[in-house]
This record gives structure tokens, sequence and C-alpha cells, in this order.
């Protein structure tokens, strides 16, 4: 799905949301791949964590490794929790991955307090610049696979998104979007140029007329 | 079927008699003056229930895991069987530095009620009467089983269990455990199970059942008095459920259609598969070692349990405001309880925002995958018991190891 972790390093998307989520807050990682982000969280917020993964062979290595984790998917299994049942339901470059991201998007803000999504941008340059110049599926190190591999079903780029979060009455609190080496664009920055030069992005929502 | 020296088979149901009234096992007597309400409204006492520790309680009595047997198990999870003499029927999980391990864990397995193995069941002595109880024996259910455990995990001081751990029918007494006591369950694994017992599987039962009470040596129930064993129905009873245990494909690995000890079919109705043979053997092999009237009694109790019609029909008011750590683990080829029937354990777990795991393991072998060596099971326990561990603040060193 994406370019897997170097061992030993954190995810700078990773890094960002942990210093977005409370202490001891109530957190579900939906596709949490190999609990990266679940471990980084629990050991440095304290969080009750659950996460929602449908690799079986990931699911079982997380479970190994003592985290709360099940088999399942994000399209199909997020109806079953209540309202509110944890303070962030996060959704980490997994979105563009899902069948109906608008419904799991909506059962996001439902479930949590707050909603993290990270998503890869395919308004980077880089992306932009392999289509116009090839005419052909972008291949990147986020986006490794072609196109009739990729479980990415639902591309979307960071106005894309910007446009969703109206559409479903989401309240953007945060948004942050990372270069090529990993480095925050300033906040400054009109949002044509993040959506030009940020590789991925970062979101932090809140259902709107929820309080926060 | 049964060729063997009539001597023998009495012999054979001698020793397994003696552990029905003389249990090998420790054992705890409730006396008449608390009996145990059953769910048919009826009091049953006394009572006795036999069970096997395994490991040292720990001072404020915070490391007790109870292990609830399946259907044909009993107390001896990790010591040898007294009247087998085989090993524990779970020895490669249970024991020092095990996924469940005794060096840091104190293990508690019981003999269910209802069973053979020392624990009062229709084989023990009814008390108004001086004879076996038969079938006037009170028709218990997995809720009956549980309240007997509770009498034990009371009697040993235990307030809280730090995990309640069980297989198949097993895994239904870990659901009953966490649905009516959550207080008393820090964690509860139920493997290869169901919040329900499905029509396919009562069906199933009911052929073992009418297998054993077509036998004419079963006398009504009353075999025992009469010093008599209706073998060749409980024989066919456990060769009909063993094939549900096992999958078409690891039937088909172990045996194909390979002939037994034969260079041709002998155009006869002897035991010319290999398969033939080993059902014939698994079936023998079972009546030595249990009462057909607790094959009765505890099939029953399995067909009885619905855990959601307990609750309104709603499988998730079982666990609300569950504070309980869930590990639900299935396996691919077990048809018996299939991961469709875990994953609505799940869904009901979900939907009260409980901490559950839910793992699927990749297995050809069955049902009976839980009772065998599948390193992806045992990571998995390990990993979580030793998550849950840390949560409930057991220490982490282990003695000699």
């Amino acid at each position: 799905m994406l370019a897997p972790n170097k061992p030993g390093r954190h995810r700078v998307d990773h890094l960002l949301i942990a210093e977005m989520v409370k202490a001891g807050s109530r957190v579900l990682d939906v596709g949490c791949g190999d609990g990266a982000l679940l471990q980084l969280l629990a050991d440095t917020k304290s969080v009750d964590g659950r996460g929602i993964e449908v690799s079986r062979e990931r699911v079982n290595a997380c479970v190994a490794r003592g985290l709360s984790v099940i088999q399942g998917d994000a399209d199909r299994d997020l109806a079953d929790y209540p309202d509110a049942a944890f303070d962030y339901a996060i959704l980490s470059l997994t979105i563009q991955a899902t069948r109906h991201p608008k419904t799991v998007l909506e059962h996001l803000l439902r479930i949590g307090g707050r909603a993290i999504v990270s998503f890869p941008n395919f308004g980077h340059w880089q992306v932009r610049g392999q289509l116009l110049l090839t005419g052909r599926m972008p291949v990147t190190e986020n986006l490794p696979e072609a196109w009739y591999v990729s479980p990415n079903a639902h591309l979307c780029t960071i106005k894309d998104f910007a446009d969703l979060c109206r559409l479903t009455g989401a309240k953007v609190e945060r948004a942050v979007a990372f270069n090529l080496k990993g480095q925050k664009l300033g906040t400054w920055l009109p949002l044509t140029v993040h959506n030009f030069l940020g590789e991925k992005a970062v979101f932090m929502l809140t259902r709107a007329g929820a309080r926060p | 079927m049964n060729t063997a020296d009539p001597r023998e088979l009495l012999a054979a149901t001698d020793a397994r008699m003696l552990e029905v009234t003389r249990p090998s096992s420790e054992c705890i007597d409730i006396p008449e003056t608390e009996p145990l309400r059953l769910d048919c409204a009826k009091l049953l006492a006394p009572i006795r229930i036999a069970y096997k520790t395994y490991g040292t309680l720990n001072a404020n009595k915070s490391n007790a895991v109870l292990i609830c047997h399946a259907l044909t198990m009993d107390q001896y999870v990790a010591s040898e069987h007294p009247v087998t003499r085989k090993p524990g029927w779970w020895e490669a999980m249970v024991g020092p530095g095990k996924p469940i391990d005794t060096d840091r864990l104190f293990v508690i397995c019981p003999n269910i009620l209802g069973g053979c193995m020392g624990s009062t069941g229709p084989a023990s002595i009814n008390p108004a009467t001086g004879r076996p109880w038969g079938l006037d024996f009170p028709v218990i259910t997995i809720g009956d089983m549980v309240d007997a455990q509770v009498r034990l995990i009371d009697r040993l001081g235990i307030d809280q269990l730090f995990s309640v751990i069980g297989g198949s029918m097993g895994g239904m007494q870990v659901l009953e455990w966490a649905a009516r006591h959550p207080k008393r369950v820090f964690s509860a694994i139920p493997i290869a199970t169901a919040a329900w017992h499905s029509s396919q599987n009562i069906a199933f039962h009911e052929v073992g059942r009418q297998a054993v009470m077509a036998d004419p040596d079963w006398c009504q129930g009353r075999y025992l008095e009469l010093g008599k064993v209706p073998r060749n129905g409980l024989a066919v009873a456990r060769m009909a459920a063993h094939i549900t245990y096992l999958s078409e494909e690891a039937l088909h690995r172990k045996f194909g259609r390979s002939l037994q000890d034969l260079a041709a079919k002998t155009f006869s109705f002897n035991a010319d598969f290999q398969v033939e043979s080993y059902l014939r053997h698994q079936g023998s092999t079972f009546v030595d070692r249990f009462d057909p009237n607790s094959y009765l009694y505890i099939t029953r109790a399995m067909d009885y349990f619905d855990l959601a019609a307990e609750h309104g029909d709603v499988l998730a008011n079982a666990f609300r405001g569950s504070k309980t750590r869930y590990c639900v683990v299935s396996f691919t080829s077990d048809w018996l309880y299939p991961t469709r029937e875990s994953r609505e354990i799940v869904q009901a777990l979900n939907a009260v925002a409980a901490n559950v795991s839910f793992v699927e393991i990749e297995s050809d072998k069955g049902h009976d995958a839980f009772l065998l060596e599948e390193p992806e099971l045992f990571a998995t326990i390990r990993g979580f018991l030793n998550a849950a561990a840390t949560k409930h603040g057991l220490a982490h060193t282990r003695r000699g190891h």
C-alpha cells in the first residue's frame, strides 16, 4: 500500500499525530498496519489504544506484541462502534485505500471526538510531473505499486480532501503538509502551495457543531 | 465392534469410576446448606468440584488464571491423566515458560459440573437415593457450570481472575464468566467458540445422543446400576463428533484413501481404510475415559447456550460496561465454530467499545487446531497475556528461568 517503515525510525506523520494526541486519551487507529503508531502513542502518551487492520498477518503481529487490534476493515467494521467511543479516531495513510472514503470519514467523526486523517497528496509536484511527462500513472516512493496492483482506489489531493471536509461538515482544527524531506510546510503558505509541495498531509477534524 | 477382553473393559471402567467417586485431583465440597440454583430453577446440593492447580498464587491473589475445558476434556490440562496415563491436554500451552506461564501465573482448571472426572455429574451418587444420579440429574447449562466455578474461586479466596481462558465449550464458559461476573474477569480469551450454538451443531449433538440412547446397554440411563456400559453407542457418538473437529483437508492429508495394513480391499465391512481404523480407535479409547450420561448432559448444555437470548436477544447487552480485556481467536478451517461466529462476538464487543483483540489463525487442522501446536496461537496468547499482565501490575520476573 505504502512504503514500509524504516526500522527504528518513526514516520513524520506519526510523530505529528503523537504530538496532537492528549496523554491518556482513548484512541482508535483504523488501518493500524504493524502497530507502529499505536506503539508510539502507548509509549509516549499512555493512550488506551485500539486498532483495526485488514491484513491477518499484521493483526497477529500486533496482538503478539501486546496491542489491542482486531482483524477488520474500515468500510465494513466502523459501523459497529457507538458514537463518541473514542477521543481520537485515526486514519493514517489509509483513506485512499477505502471503498467509500466519505462514509468512512463520517464514521470517524461520529466515533471519535476528533478525527485525525493523514493521506498521500496526489497533487504533489512529483506526481503531477510524472503524469504530465510520461503520460502514465505515477509511481513514487510513497505510492510504490503499479496501478493494477495498488490497493489505493481513491487517491486525492490536499484540495480535494479539504473539499470533502466541507462536504461532510467537518471542521478543520489543524492541517499540516510535509515535503519530500519530511519537513512541515509553513502554515502561512497558501493552500495551493501546500497542494504542490506537500507530499503527504495530516488533518485534525471535529464534527461541526460538536464541542471540542 | 469391541473385540477386547471383557475383563479388560471392566478394569478400564473401574479405573474411570474410581475417578468419579475418589478423584486423584484436589476437590472442594459444597454442602447441602449452600445449594446451587440452576438455570432450570432446581436446587443442586451437595456438590463436589474437582480441580487441578499449577504454579503459585501470589500474595495479593492477582495472578490466578482459570482454564475452562471443552466437552470431553477435564482438569488435567498440564499433567498426566490418571486413567489414560496420557500427558495433559494442553501441555504445549500451559506450564513453566509456556504461553500460559505457570512460573508467574497460578492456573486453576476445574472439571465442569456434569463432568465425570470427580466433579458432580450424572455418574456421581445421588445422596437422596444412594445410587448413581443417571437421568435424575438435573439438566444443566453453561451458566450453571460457571456458577459452580464461582464457588470454587470464592473458596480459593480469589476476588478477580487475571484471565479466564478456554476453547470450544471452554470458550462459552469464558463468555458466560465475562457476562455474569465482569468485575471478576480482568481478561478473557475465548478461542474457537461462539456466543450461541448453531443449528448444525445441535444437529450433530443430537446424532451423538441418539447413538448413546439407541445402545441397549444404555438401559434408560441406568447402566451403572445394572453393571453395563453402552460402549458401542458412545463410541459411535465420538466417531461422528470427531469428524466435526477435523477438516476435510486435514483428513485427506492424514489418511487419503490409504488402506489399513492391507494390500487390497477385503470386500467386507472391516476397517479397510485407515480413516475407519482411526475413527474406531478414537471411539473405543473415548469410552474408556468418559461417562455416557455425562456426554448427554454436557452436549445438551452446549445446545442450550445462547448468550444473546440471555440478554434480550442483543449480544452486546451481555458485555455493556465491560472493563475486561478480550482476545477472541478463531481458525480458518474450523467449520464447527467458524470465524463468522467469532466475528459476531467481536462486533458485539465493539458495539460497547470494549477492549478487544481479534485474531483469525490460518490452519488446515479444523476445530482441533486450538489444542495443537500452532505457533501463531502461542504467539498471540503469549503477547496478549504479557500486555495484560503489565496492565495488571504483574511482575515479569520469572523464577528459575
